[in-house]
């Protein structure tokens, strides 16, 4: 399903970003992304997204090779959730941002309303259709951040940090929330407890190297290994 | 409370203004935008020294905030920082046409006050007008009415774009605002020597979070074209509102009904 080979990129050409990465992903397995500030998470998703370009190697989504040409099919196959909810909300309410990516897909209004609807009812949040982006709590505001990119009904879901700033109740629903979820997942987070929650599988990067890939509770448990990598142990193992 | 907050807070209330539910919200966006342009089209076409007749003209806008249920005063509050602007606009008027015009029993009026006064009047009808059209309607509707008069697409985004991007700004600016207060207690305002860093900082971050935010449309399928909102099919409450009001406005515009209904008290 996501597919890195021989994967390297430098913004500048004297500092390396990602070296020689190689790794895959099956289609429905929920993989972590881990390693300390710097170490190339975020440069990762961007590269497989399309954001970025000019890495060498071979980079596919679910099949397809990320370049120009195939960037539309692969981000509607591929949903993003920012770090930021902020930056991911940027119209007046949850509805009309849940709206924006069905209609343009060419989704009919009738057709995109029912998406919406859908999601917001197995989300439990229908409360929030028509409430105002900027009046929503940093919870609900992540929630809607996560509903806007189910709406799209992706196939591939890359979240950054789904669980920073949040309270431990929040927290709590937003990782109920993704555990649930049955599309391929990557999630980058320095919350480790999260991780071992939501993820089988964690690949551990290293000054953009690829350090550690391995069942999520063999990694979480090796403490000698994320210190090695600045890492602590999860809280529920130390 | 930090005045960038306030004024962010003020930006969303418009939008709040504009969902609310009133007969004048329900109608049809091109109808309202096309009463509004024309209204200010006809108060500016009022010559300078025609006061008595252009007074009247403030019946439609205030009908409005009447159906509405917008308080006027929301409107002059709203509209406090650039109304000074509007009425310094003839201020030197009676300076340079001191011919009079007309006698207040034995007070002469010249045709400079008189032009001032009616500088001052057009300027604040066409901002209560073009007030009420964004407090009635949502930016988006406002978007697809422009498009339906065949606005081009791209004026359109850019003015959508824009609208949203001054409150990513305006959010960048309050937080380095706070940051900056917080370390320079009593300070009143900025001072001048940080202006420059300052103002850089403003523009890196700004454009720092615009990107994520384009990137955020790119991810979800953007490629240069908005879906705007729903588009409210053009029905008969919108044409008879349309009707009503342009008649209204040629009315007063063709008569002088200050002066009719004068005389009929006379």
């Amino acid at each position: 399903m996501i597919r890195f080979q021989h994967v390297s990129y430098a913004y500048e050409t004297e500092q390396p970003v990602l070296t020689d990465l190689s790794f895959q992903i099956a289609a429905g397995e929920a993989v972590g992304l881990i390693g300390a500030n710097g170490a190339g998470k975020s440069t990762l998703m961007k590269l497989l997204l399309g954001l970025l370009s000019g890495a060498s190697g071979e980079i596919l989504a679910d099949g397809i090779p990320v370049s120009k040409e195939n960037l539309k099919e692969i981000r509607k196959k591929t949903g993003y959730v920012l770090q930021n909810s902020d930056n991911q909300m940027f119209m007046p309410t949850v509805y009309e941002d849940m709206m924006f990516g069905p209609l343009n897909y060419m989704l009919s209004r009738e057709e995109a309303e029912q998406r919406v609807d859908t999601v917001l009812q197995k989300l439990n949040m229908e409360y929030l259709k028509h409430r105002h982006n900027h009046k929503i709590s940093g919870g609900e505001k992540r929630m809607a951040a996560i509903a806007t990119v189910l709406a799209m009904e992706p196939e591939i879901i890359l979240m950054d940090e789904p669980t920073s700033a949040l309270d431990p109740c929040n927290r709590r629903i937003v990782i109920n929330t993704i555990r649930e979820l049955s599309q391929t997942k990557l999630i980058a987070s320095h919350d480790l407890d999260m991780i071992l929650d939501t993820c089988d599988r964690v690949l551990l990067l290293s000054d953009g190297k690829l350090a550690a890939d391995g069942p999520a509770e063999e990694i979480l448990r090796d403490q000698k290994l994320l210190e090695e990598h600045h890492l602590e142990l999860p809280l529920r193992f130390s | 409370m930090n005045k960038m907050n306030q004024a962010l807070r003020e930006l969303s209330a418009m939008d709040t203004l504009a969902a609310q539910h009133s007969p004048i919200h329900g109608l049809n966006a091109a109808a309202k935008l096309i009463c509004t342009a024309a209204y200010i089209l006809i108060v500016v076409s009022f010559s300078k020294y025609d006061f008595g007749r252009l007074l009247p003209m403030v019946l439609w806008p205030v009908l409005l905030f009447q159906i509405s249920g917008i308080p006027v005063r929301i409107c002059f509050y709203k509209l406090r920082i650039v109304l000074p602007l509007v009425m310094a606009v003839g201020l030197f008027n009676p300076l340079f046409d001191r011919m009079p015009l007309l006698w207040i029993g034995t007070v002469p009026v010249s045709g400079g006050v008189i032009s001032m006064l009616t500088l001052m009047m057009k300027g604040i009808f066409c901002l209560m007008a073009s007030f009420l059209l964004i407090a009635t309607t949502p930016i988006d509707s406002l978007a697809a009415a422009l498009r339906k008069l065949h606005v081009p697409s791209m004026l359109v985004t850019l003015l959508l774009l824009t609208f949203r991007y001054v409150g990513v700004m305006t959010e960048e600016l309050a937080i380095m605002t706070d940051a900056y207060h917080l370390r320079a207690p009593g300070q009143k305002g900025i001072h001048i020597s940080a202006w420059g860093s300052f103002l850089g900082q403003l523009l890196l971050r700004s454009m720092d979070r615009a990107q994520e935010l384009y990137s955020s449309m790119l991810l979800r399928g953007y490629h240069g074209h908005f879906h705007y909102a729903k588009w409210k099919p053009f029905g008969l409450i919108d044409a008879l509102y349309l009707a009503a009001s342009l008649t209204l406005m040629l009315l007063i515009r063709i008569f002088p009904v200050a002066q009719m209904l004068g005389a009929l008290f006379i």
